[in-house]
């Protein structure tokens, strides 16, 4: 679709894919079975506009590292688009550039990596290192080279130039050697630095440092960030916007301030209570959500932070697997539940593995199977799970848990900012329709 | 697992006196912990915190003797009263386990991918535990299981089923089913995600009333500290330049360092960037006298020509620092000693 060139924007993701193949054992591949794909970014859309830093938050799998490479063009696109608007004009498309192209697209997209000691080549001077993008393009040699890199050095501020041209990363501190890693991202005069958690392996004292530099060479160089990391704090000061990624998509997207002001979705709530907080005055009571991020590759039904979100309803997609965690969790938490007995019950909780909105328990006596669920209800009336289940029956000599259609939430327009949860923007009755067009065919 | 008796609360735990670390290396030797005093009370959890390299790592290795070869400690060390660093290996290794724990960084590393959990809590139990019954080692294991939130179905799952935040969690019930007095955690959390993280400092929290253990926890995140400990020390260069009461020293720092790393620090209620200058120095050649001086902007003549002693604070805490010292009337300084000490511009060159 033909649109106007936006000035203002420098690019563009529109219900960007990347899904990865997992290869499974040597059998699935023979019988072409079980080949399970993972949705690092599943539909994302998202602009980045010229002179901005935009945030890009989130847990590990979350996809934000993924979103950070498709925008170099080193994570394939499995999907949907991702346009780049150069000052110079024009528009290229990102997932289809090859070869000399994607090359020449590295001279404006550049990355910093989270490393600075893996992405330095260990056996290259820092000369070498910080001037090796202008010998790779073609674009200096001789004199030249060694002009540009005395001049990238000395912006990143490691000065006297002399001292460092001919170290190698070795001989640097971490700080320093994160320095030559931004001096090589920006001596090709980019427009764009992904930067992949910059800070997170510096040390405290040294992150700020790190972070004035790159806010610096924003301003002096009219850069766009596009700043991935898992450090709301830092990204807090740092963003424009903030993006918050849980499991492939966007959850919640907005200016820096509304965002951390009045956070929306509850997995962006959640991320802002677990920070710790070293001042004593300010510190808040936790309230955690259970769980860690879910397998990307069988993310749960519905909404994908459903099993750990403490406000969900009973539309936010509730299955089996939810089911099996309610009943181990049971086991972990009430020292009075009879362990032993009540596994013995229920039966094998391994057949709850799949995402499935019916759940058969393996008990063979479905009325002791009922009782205990009974019990494990009454434990924990407040559970958010059982306002999702359907109907308790017993079909074919076991009990099976029926569980309500769940709704995958769309990013909607709510406040200033686009949120995506049942609770925004939505008709407030969680009408049973399908609310994104899913991966049918997946 | 009974309530404990306030007697017992006073208890001291570790005891370490004029307490030093050094090892060789090239070019001479590291003086990586020195003179370092300090005590941990039994149910006690003590944050470690400074910049890297400073010897927060080689102080909780010290404490439990795992330093590597070449590497030495003298002063004096208690545990529960006895002296460690009298003691031979094999009574060291006999403490080890049963009566000292550690918890790492990495938790995948430290499981063996061939055994299943049940297996690691057997072997544990019974190498430290002669004689031990096979259904206490279950009763045990289950319970250390529970108290980390890891579901008894787990049981006989493999390291590779679990999630990284439930392996950390699976390394402290390890540790911790040996019910060991005093457990040195070093950066248990720096490889977890944000959420994950919170779960585990609250389990680190609530450790004292389960298990009754002493907790040196070693981190370079201050607001873990803040929610997770009862006193913090932080070291710099190798010496604890203050140490007191979580709360009070994150409210009033006494030590321009403790204040300055306070201020570096980026959290939710940052509104602009501060850090502190230079580098923490080379351990070999350490800056003379306070080995702050050079980058406190605080300096006074006398930082650069004698040691400051680590004084009693009327907030509770301890502090070596001139300034403070002075502050709080303690000590009395003529005009020439507390100049403003002129100091050599710091090149970017220097900086971390």
């Amino acid at each position: 679709m033909p649109t106007k060139p936006d000035p203002g924007l420098v690019a563009e993701a529109r219900d960007l894919s990347v899904h990865f193949q997992l290869q499974g054992g040597a059998l699935s591949r023979l019988l072409g079975i079980g080949a399970r794909r993972v949705k690092a970014v599943d539909g994302v859309d998202v602009q980045l506009r010229r002179g901005e830093v935009l945030g890009v938050v989130g847990e590990s799998g979350s996809g934000k590292t993924t979103l950070g490479r498709a925008l170099l063009g080193l994570a394939p696109a499995t999907g949907g688009t991702l346009t780049y608007h150069p000052t110079s004009g024009g528009t290229q498309e990102i997932t289809r550039l090859k070869g000399a192209e994607l090359r020449r697209l590295r001279t404006d997209v550049q990355m910093v990596f989270q490393d600075p000691s893996a992405a330095l080549n260990p056996s290259m001077t820092i000369e070498e290192g910080v001037g090796h993008p202008l010998v790779i393009h073609g674009i200096a040699s001789g004199e030249d080279l060694h002009q540009r890199v005395v001049a990238a050095l000395e912006r990143v501020g490691l000065a006297p130039v002399e001292r460092f041209l001919s170290k190698y990363p070795s001989d640097l501190s971490g700080g320093q050697k994160q320095r030559a890693v931004i001096a090589r991202a920006i001596i090709l005069e980019p427009e764009v630095l992904v930067a992949d958690e910059p800070v997170s392996m510096l040390d405290m004292s040294v992150r700020a440092k790190i972070l004035q530099l790159m806010l610096d060479l924003k301003n002096d160089l009219g850069l766009t960030y596009l700043y991935i990391t898992h450090d709301l704090a830092s990204a807090k000061y740092f963003c424009d916007r903030v993006a918050i990624m849980y499991l492939g998509r966007i959850v919640e997207i907005g200016p820096t301030e509304e965002i951390f002001a009045h956070p929306r979705h509850p997995y962006t709530q959640a991320l802002l209570k677990a920070i710790p907080e070293p001042d004593p005055d300010r510190m808040v009571p936790r309230d955690l959500p259970r769980g860690e991020i879910p397998d990307a590759a069988e993310p749960p039904l519905g909404c994908s932070f459903h099993p750990r979100c403490p406000v969900a309803t009973p539309v936010c997609g509730w299955e089996q697997r939810d089911l099996k965690a309610l009943l181990e969790e049971h086991w972990v938490r009430d020292e009075t539940a009879d362990y032993e007995a009540e596994r013995a019950t229920v039966g094998d909780l391994d057949g709850l593995d799949r995402p499935r909105t019916t759940a058969r328990l393996a008990g063979k006596d479905p009325a002791a199977v009922r009782a205990v669920l009974d019990s494990v209800r009454a434990a924990d009336p407040e559970e958010p799970l059982w306002g999702g289940v359907r109907a308790v029956e017993e079909r074919h000599g076991h009990l099976e848990v029926d569980f309500v259609d769940g709704v995958d939430p769309p990013l909607r327009a709510s406040h200033g900012v686009e949120v995506a949860c049942v609770h925004y923007g939505a008709d407030p009755e969680w009408p049973a329709e399908p609310g994104e067009p899913g991966e049918p065919g997946s | 697992m009974s309530p404990r008796a306030d007697d017992q609360a006073e208890e001291v735990v570790i005891e370490a006196e004029d307490l030093r670390v050094w090892y060789g290396t090239e070019r001479g030797p590291v003086r990586a912990v020195d003179e370092v005093d300090f005590t941990l009370r039994r149910g006690e959890i003590l944050g470690l915190v400074g910049e890297s390299g400073c010897g927060k790592s080689t102080l909780g290795r010290g404490l439990l003797g795992l330093l590597p070869e070449g590497a030495a400690r003298d002063g004096a060390l208690r545990f529960l009263g006895t002296d460690m660093l009298t003691l031979s290996r094999r009574e060291q290794n006999r403490l080890r386990g049963r009566e000292l724990g550690m918890i790492f960084q990495e938790p995948l590393t430290r499981l063996n991918p061939l055994m299943r959990i049940s297996e690691h809590f057997a072997e544990t139990l019974r190498v430290h535990e002669k004689g031990i019954s096979k259904d206490e080692v279950k009763r045990r294991s289950l319970q250390a299981l529970r108290v980390m939130g890891i579901p008894p179905t787990r049981f006989r799952a493999y390291p590779h089923e679990f999630s990284g935040g439930m392996r950390q969690r699976l390394m402290i019930a390890l540790t911790l089913v040996l019910r060991p007095s005093f457990v040195v955690a070093d950066e248990p959390t720096t490889a977890l995600d944000v959420l994950v993280e919170a779960q585990i400092i609250r389990i680190l929290h609530d450790l004292r009333d389960t298990f009754d253990t002493s907790l040196l926890l070693i981190t370079h995140n201050l607001g873990i500290v803040a929610e997770a400990c009862d006193r913090v020390a932080v070291m710099y260069a190798g010496k604890i330049v203050e140490i007191g009461p979580a709360a009070e020293v994150f409210r009033h720092p006494q030590h321009p360092y403790t204040r300055e790393l306070l201020r570096s620090t980026i959290s939710l209620s940052t509104t602009g960037l501060n850090f502190i200058e230079g580098a923490p120095p080379d351990l070999t050649t350490p800056p003379p006298a306070c080995r702050f001086h050079p980058r406190c902007p605080d300096a006074m003549s006398v930082c650069a020509t004698r040691e400051p002693p680590a004084l009693d604070l009327p907030g509770g805490s301890r502090a070596a620092c001139w300034a403070a010292a002075a502050r709080h009337d303690l000590v009395t300084l003529d005009a020439e000693e507390s100049a403003p000490l002129e100091r050599e511009e710091l090149s970017v060159a220097d900086e971390a």
